[in-house]
């Protein structure tokens, strides 16, 4: 589903990724570790197409084709996905109007009407269950005065309306207690499918807890210095990521 | 001859076919020396530093139209908020329309200024409050001086008026341009309450240049509201001058839509007489190409206790310029006040510009006033975020400055004047509004 080749990427000359090789199936989680300024966010942001980063070698193929050059809503078009690990606060846009907008320009770039009304409700009240969202929370403006956990919950919610085909989680479980941690983890489970994928990016082991990985994948300075199963993400809780710089650095 | 010594000179001729002997024209007589003394404006003086008349003076306005013009209601129709039952005055080329408006002398007066300033039943009123309100700057003088038609509301006390009131000016374009100085005037008495909309449309490409005053005294616990829907075409100006005086416990709000017009000037001025008074100005300028919106606001607080809210939003794009000067003066006595001004502009093209500058001058110790201006771009990370979901550049930044603006909207009181603006914000963005208002 996604192919990453060799992705170097900078942002305003200075290079934050150097190399990254990643390759997700469908049907698979894979999950990105690693310590502050390692590169994690900035390989999702380059993923879902952010233009401040400029990539400088390789590409990103998804779905067999090139999207490189795409802009993000071209991406979120064809199927990507990205949870922010800040989500930004939209005064005067509802959460509705927000996902009736998202959905309806995504159905304008496939070539399809609008959504009839009555499957949009349906919809909005379907996935708003699944993450026990409060139906009056809908109708207040994107983020503004969410609490974190709202923020994450809203997240999720806006991933299951859209349906992507891959989903990048950046670091969703920072700012939630362990209730909403668990509605957050609960709802990815839910939407997790053979046809679809998930990568998850965070710092601490806690979230893959819930959501468990298939693969983990440990970036440093940005690249990817070791993969493994989902035992990796228990050694890095146990023995930090030290060791791994030491290795690297041997 | 210019349009100063024009004026002047027809003043005589205006003399000829209105009633001299009168204490109104008592009062016409001193506001055309005014206005012969001070002229029109200038960018020298303070007040009109930004604003210059000069491209709309030099063109050669009829400023008596000759024709009486009409129109039928089937062409008109979409200018009027026409899907609720309203009490209609309608105006076509300065002149009174019949058959397109719909008044009453039901338990209040909905009518014209001519007939207030003929009749002797009026003659109270009329001597009570007209131009009590107004200011003796030029331009408002020059009003006063030519003032003969315009639409006349007399509210008496304890009177729920439950249809809005429109007050509509059309020009026909049958002068090749035309100059009109409607003169309005609005008595609210005590806890009655009032809601009022004015629109001033050009039905043609000619120039028009509108200088337009309206006298509001808001009365012990009135409560009147007023919009103002500013949309017309490239051609047409407008100077509007509203002078809103409150008497204690009294609410008054202004909302002023600007999209359209080539020069748009609002003078809005409010004078708190009396305690626990409360002004709401608020507005959304919404221009691009050459347009030219200029918002210039007095907030008068005179006696303790009262509040006063400003909220002013602004999208300006290509060559536009907008203006915003907000002066808020708090007298020694006037303790307790509370007054807000906020005025938040968008730039979207690197040629449009914006001056903004509050003006506070307060003189009372115990009292909270706040103010604050931006001016500035489209917040990046939110159009990355909504691109993120699948919305394209350009609908994201609709989306966001129809969010910016849309939000003063919040304080309009009826549903279907918000859907109107809704929908006009949403065509000049090229928003495509895919959801429910």
């Amino acid at each position: 589903m996604l192919k990453i080749n060799n992705l170097h990427a900078s942002i305003e000359g200075k290079s934050i990724l150097r190399g990254i090789d990643l390759e997700i199936k469908p049907g698979e989680i894979h999950a990105i570790m690693g310590p502050n300024g390692s590169g994690k966010s900035t390989l999702a942001s380059v993923i879902a197409g952010k233009e401040e980063y400029e990539v400088t070698k390789g590409d990103i193929i998804f779905e067999g084709e090139d999207i490189g050059e795409l802009a993000p809503d071209e991406r979120a078009h064809k199927g990507v996905f990205l949870s922010f690990q800040y989500p930004v606060e939209i005064p005067g846009v509802s959460v509705t109007n927000f996902m009736k907008t998202a959905i309806n320009e995504t159905r304008k770039a496939k070539g399809l009407g609008d959504m009839p009304a009555k499957d949009m409700l349906k919809l909005i009240r379907d996935k708003s269950e699944l993450l026990e969202i409060d139906r009056k929370f809908l109708s207040r403006s994107i983020n503004e005065g969410f609490s974190g956990g709202e923020k994450k919950r809203n997240e999720i919610f806006q991933m299951a309306m859209l349906d992507p085909k891959l989903a990048i989680l950046d670091e969703t479980d920072s700012g939630l207690d362990i209730d909403a941690l668990r509605i957050v983890a609960n709802g990815v489970n839910k939407l997790k499918s053979n046809n679809n994928a998930v990568l998850v990016i965070t710092h601490y082991q806690r979230l893959l807890d819930y959501i468990i990985p298939d693969f983990v994948h440990v970036l440093l300075n940005g690249r990817i210095v070791k993969s493994g199963g989902k035992e990796l993400a228990h050694q890095l809780e146990e023995k930090g990521y030290d060791w791994l710089k030491e290795e690297v650095n041997a | 001859m210019d349009l100063k010594d024009k004026l002047v000179s027809s003043f005589m001729a205006f003399e000829d076919r209105v009633d001299v002997d009168t204490y109104v024209h008592d009062v016409r007589s001193e506001a055309i020396k005014i206005f012969e003394e001070k002229g029109f404006p200038t960018k020298k003086e303070e007040d009109w530093k930004y604003t210059s008349l000069r491209s709309i003076l030099k063109e050669d306005y009829s400023v008596f139209p000759k024709h009486e013009n009409t129109t039928e209601y089937r062409d008109v129709k979409k200018y009027f908020i026409h899907d609720i039952d309203t009490y209609n005055i309608v105006f076509i080329d300065g002149k009174y329309s019949s058959h397109l408006s719909q008044t009453t002398h039901d338990g209040m007066d909905v009518c014209l200024m001519s007939a207030a300033f003929s009749k002797p039943k009026y003659r109270l009123v009329i001597e009570n409050y007209f131009n009590k309100a107004a200011t003796k700057d030029s331009l408002s003088s020059l009003n006063t001086a030519f003032s003969s038609e315009g639409a006349y509301i007399h509210i008496p006390k304890n009177k729920l008026v439950e249809k809005p009131i429109q007050i509509l000016h059309f020009s026909t374009g049958h002068e090749s341009a035309l100059m009109l100085q409607p003169r309005n005037l609005i008595v609210v008495d005590e806890n009655s309450h009032v809601q009022i909309i004015e629109r001033h449309q050009s039905l043609t490409g000619n120039p028009v240049l509108t200088n337009s005053v309206t006298e509001i005294f808001a009365n012990k616990r009135a409560i009147v509201d007023y919009y103002k829907i500013q949309n017309d075409n490239k051609n047409a100006s407008l100077i509007d001058h509203t002078f809103i005086k409150q008497k204690q416990e009294s609410l008054a709000s202004v909302h002023t839509f600007t999209f359209g017009g080539k020069l748009t000037r609002n003078n809005l001025n409010f004078y708190q007489e009396g305690q626990r008074i409360d002004s709401t100005l608020k507005g959304v300028t919404i221009i691009g190409d050459k347009q030219h919106v200029d918002h210039n606001t007095l907030v008068h607080h005179i006696e303790p206790n009262c509040e006063s809210h400003q909220d002013y939003k602004g999208i300006f794009g290509e060559n536009a310029k907008g203006v915003f000067n907000g002066k808020v003066v708090v007298e020694k006595e006037a303790q307790k006040t509370n007054a807000f001004q906020a005025n938040n502009n968008i730039l979207i093209s690197d040629k449009a510009t914006i001056n903004t500058k509050p003006q506070l001058e307060i003189f009372a110790d115990d009292v909270k006033c706040s103010h604050g201006c931006t001016i500035g771009q489209l917040d990046e990370s939110a159009l990355f975020y909504m691109k993120t979901r699948g919305i394209p550049e350009k609908e994201a930044k609709a989306l966001l400055m129809y969010a910016f603006s849309n939000n003063v909207l919040s304080s309009v009181k009826i549903p279907e004047i918000k859907q109107r603006i809704n929908k006009i914000i949403a065509n000049k963005l090229g928003v495509r509004i895919g959801f429910d208002l």
